[in-house]
């Protein structure tokens, strides 16, 4: 029983991480219909930031916190600069080009990005600094440590004020009637170039939060751990219905404990014919089984009001 | 271009008198000046030799392929900087670095590619993964192959007589991981594996010699070379309360698993093969890696006549520090480049035998190969993480650890030869100052400060070698 609670603690932390990456894909998606796969080279770029800066803080002999903070500050900052650079010269310029030639640019950016960071930080696999804290607890026989409850409190504050911003401001107002046709949104006085810049901009500042988090978490980083997890994010954006922000979010959460039930139990299910060799496997077969059976998604039906 | 003019033909001859005198002495500063023949000073031909390399570039592995690449061009730009001469011909060493990715298929691609550049060698690939079915595409084109560092017993088993490396094989390292838990006195262990062709032979070969030892295995997990995350599969072997979790890969992974075996609170010990026995490893592992325990196929550098030198000149050339492999590739290297000084030619087909024949003190080990192409004296050596260092702890098998002892022995002899002989210096020294001139006084002095000198530096190399 123990097993099953550490496994879903496990599940939860990580899919808290795959719910932040997953609403960067699902915003921008919403409101042009674009998959920006350089999305998970966003978060990379956002973790090494947050490891140099808050590496060189800690360096001048600031406490932890003050790194800590600093890093993600400057890798917000970072980021979101980053989100609008790629919009702007990448997407802009092919806004009106069929729908294949930007997802083409989004894989190159992605490329570029990955090259430039092993070019700034090198190859090798670098320690993140210890901004954490490092207090561990044990409830009902789950281990767990303080940086994995920062995260899951972390990525649901930042939720929250992003369900905030898009049904409770003009921004979000803008964003929301672009979403359903930017055509007439423009003519109803919107700036459609501007709010899909904000769509960058706030996605990666998302990205940069979730790069911060899965630093601090793994103490690791390097310049190709962006594939994978924007991988799993863009099949938990799929998952809860992309373009739909709370799906994004359901999604990634539920993503998360799949693959931590999965790994824990398949061995036991199969009766040791398939091992925990095929982890990743159920991340695609959800994704499978969703486009499959639900096209659009678990929460895929609220098509009208997707962000 | 190769082919010999007549008025060449007497420089050629005069030039295996040199190369044999350098096979010889082993000598490293011979810029041999060569006694061109009397009647033809003409220019020699220049020879290009392409030497493949192969490593993964880039991925999650990309550290230690550079590593590899950078032992390889310390190599090959050492053999370039001595200037040797091949049938005739002046040599000069080119390498073709490629990029394998640690992927299979990628590294059969890079295989064919190096094949139609027509390299006279390969050097590589680092993974097991990657050098088995690249060696086929080898042995087709009858190119010579040698790994320093896949471990796989698989690669040398094919029946492909261009196969060789230059390391202990996982055979060999699974025994000695096997026997050293059983004498740590572990008694369940959890085994892990990447699934790659080095982590799950490892893997297999561990569990083999363990069970031989007694030990029970609880669990078999497993996890991919590009994983992060490692909680789901450790989260179950905490619950069968393992004493050991046996890791078969690389560090890149390895580092963060033993990392969140703290976190979960998994109060059982790590032990990991060479992939693990990394510098890396310990910065990624942070203080869970403490106290645990890995091996490395050979002799650590230091304890090496040449480790310290080869680490010096490695340091100051790359301005990094040697990750895993290098000095092995290194070795391979030279292994070739011997090979084709002693067949006197480049061509494959021509030096091919002579690999099988070589006897080469390297840097790693003396190298010699058995029919296969393995290294036939494989010692494996135990060490500690301890204070962010990995620390010696023994080796086990192998014939090297005779030839140290005998070295250690010898050493040891030549201190009490030194000593003995400073004392009588010394005491020559004061006797001539007192009885004779200044002049002869201070000569005394002089060859006593010498002897002494001279006597601390062979105590000091002795204990270096210790």
């Amino acid at each position: 029983m123990d097993i099953l609670f550490q496994q879903i603690v496990n599940g939860l932390v990580q899919g808290s991480i795959y719910a932040l990456v997953a609403l960067g894909y699902t915003m921008v998606y919403g409101i042009m219909g674009l998959i920006n796969f350089a999305h998970g080279e966003v978060v990379m770029i956002g973790t090494l930031v947050a490891l140099s800066v808050a590496g060189l803080l800690l360096q001048l002999g600031m406490p932890a916190a003050v790194a800590g903070f600093g890093g993600l500050a400057a890798a917000t900052v970072v980021c979101m600069a980053l989100g609008w650079g790629l919009e702007r010269v990448a997407y802009r310029p092919l806004r009106h080009a069929p729908r294949l030639t930007p997802l083409i640019t989004a894989i190159g950016m992605s490329i570029v990005l990955q090259n430039v960071a092993m070019l700034v930080w090198g190859r090798n696999y670098l320690t993140f600094p210890a901004v954490a804290p490092k207090a561990q607890f044990e409830v009902a026989g789950a281990h767990f440590t303080a940086v994995q409850v920062m995260i899951v409190v972390v990525s649901g504050l930042t939720m929250v004020g992003l369900l905030l911003l898009v049904y409770r401001t003009r921004l979000g107002m803008a964003m929301r009637a672009t979403a359903q046709n930017p055509a007439v949104a423009g003519l109803m006085g919107v700036n459609v170039d501007r709010v899909i810049a904000a769509a960058f901009v706030i996605g990666s500042a998302l990205g940069a939060v979730a790069g911060m988090l899965v630093g601090a978490y793994y103490e690791i980083a390097h310049y190709q751990m962006g594939f994978m997890l924007g991988l799993k994010a863009f099949t938990a954006a799929v998952l809860g219905g992309i373009g739909n922000l709370a799906g994004a979010m359901a999604g990634g959460v539920l993503l998360g404990i799949i693959e931590a039930l999965g790994a824990g139990y398949i061995g036991d299910l199969t009766g040791g014919f398939l091992g925990s060799n095929y982890q990743d496997i159920f991340a695609f077969l959800v994704l499978i089984g969703v486009l499959m059976f639900r096209p659009s998604g678990l929460f895929g039906e609220k098509t009208g009001d997707r962000a | 271009m190769v082919f010999p003019k007549l008025s060449a033909v007497a420089a050629v001859v005069a030039s295996c008198f040199t190369l044999v005198a350098c096979g010889q002495k082993e000598e490293p500063k011979v810029a041999a000046p060569v006694p061109a023949a009397p009647a033809a000073p003409a220019p020699k031909p220049e020879v290009t030799v392409k030497i493949g390399h192969v490593a993964p570039m880039t991925g999650p592995q990309a550290h230690l392929g550079k590593d590899n690449e950078n032992g390889a061009r310390q190599a090959i730009d050492e053999l370039n900087a001595k200037g040797l001469e091949i049938g005739g011909a002046k040599v000069k060493f080119e390498l073709l670095a490629e990029d394998d990715q640690a992927d299979p298929k990628q590294g059969t691609l890079v295989a064919q590619k190096l094949i139609d550049a027509k390299v006279n060698g390969v050097i590589g690939h680092l993974n097991s993964g990657t050098t088995i079915p690249a060696s086929k595409l080898y042995f087709d084109a009858g190119i010579p192959q040698i790994s320093g560092s896949a471990t796989n017993p698989k690669y040398t088993q094919q029946g492909f007589n261009t196969a060789f490396r230059v390391m202990a094989n996982d055979v060999q390292q699974g025994k000695a991981l096997g026997e050293f838990a059983a004498k740590q006195g572990i008694k369940t262990v959890a085994i892990v594996d990447d699934r790659t062709a080095y982590g799950q032979g490892l893997a297999d070969e561990f569990r083999k010699a363990a069970e031989t030892a007694g030990i029970k295995i609880v669990a078999t997990e497993f996890t991919n070379d590009k994983a992060t995350d490692f909680k789901a599969i450790l989260t179950k072997i905490r619950s069968t309360k393992a004493d050991l979790v046996f890791y078969g890969g690389m560090d890149a992974q390895g580092g963060p698993l033993v990392k969140q075996m703290k976190d979960l609170g998994l109060k059982a010990k790590f032990l990991g093969g060479d992939g693990v026995c990394t510098p890396e490893f310990m910065k990624l592992g942070g203080p869970a890696s403490e106290g645990n325990y890995c091996s490395l196929p050979g002799m650590p550098l230091e304890k090496l006549a040449q480790g310290p030198a080869f680490r010096d000149a490695y340091g100051k050339k790359f301005n990094a520090e040697i990750q895993l492999y290098a000095p092995y590739v290194y070795d391979a290297v030279m292994v070739m480049a011997e090979a084709m000084k002693r067949a006197n030619s480049v061509e494959p087909a021509k030096y091919l035998p002579e690999v099988g024949k070589t006897h080469f003190e390297g840097v790693t080990a003396k190298i010699e190969f058995d029919d296969k192409g393995d290294l036939k004296s494989g010692a494996i050596s135990m060490y500690q993480y301890k204070a962010g260092k990995l620390e010696y702890v023994d080796t086990l098998g192998g014939s090297p650890m005779e030839a140290a002892k005998a070295e250690v022995k010898e050493a040891v002899a030549e201190v009490k030869e030194a000593a003995k002989a400073v004392g009588e210096a010394a005491k020559e020294g004061v006797k001539a100052g007192a009885e004779a001139a200044k002049e002869m006084a201070k000569e005394g002095v002089k060859a006593g400060a010498d002897a002494v000198k001279a006597g601390a530096d062979a105590a000091k190399a002795a204990v270096d070698k210790k």
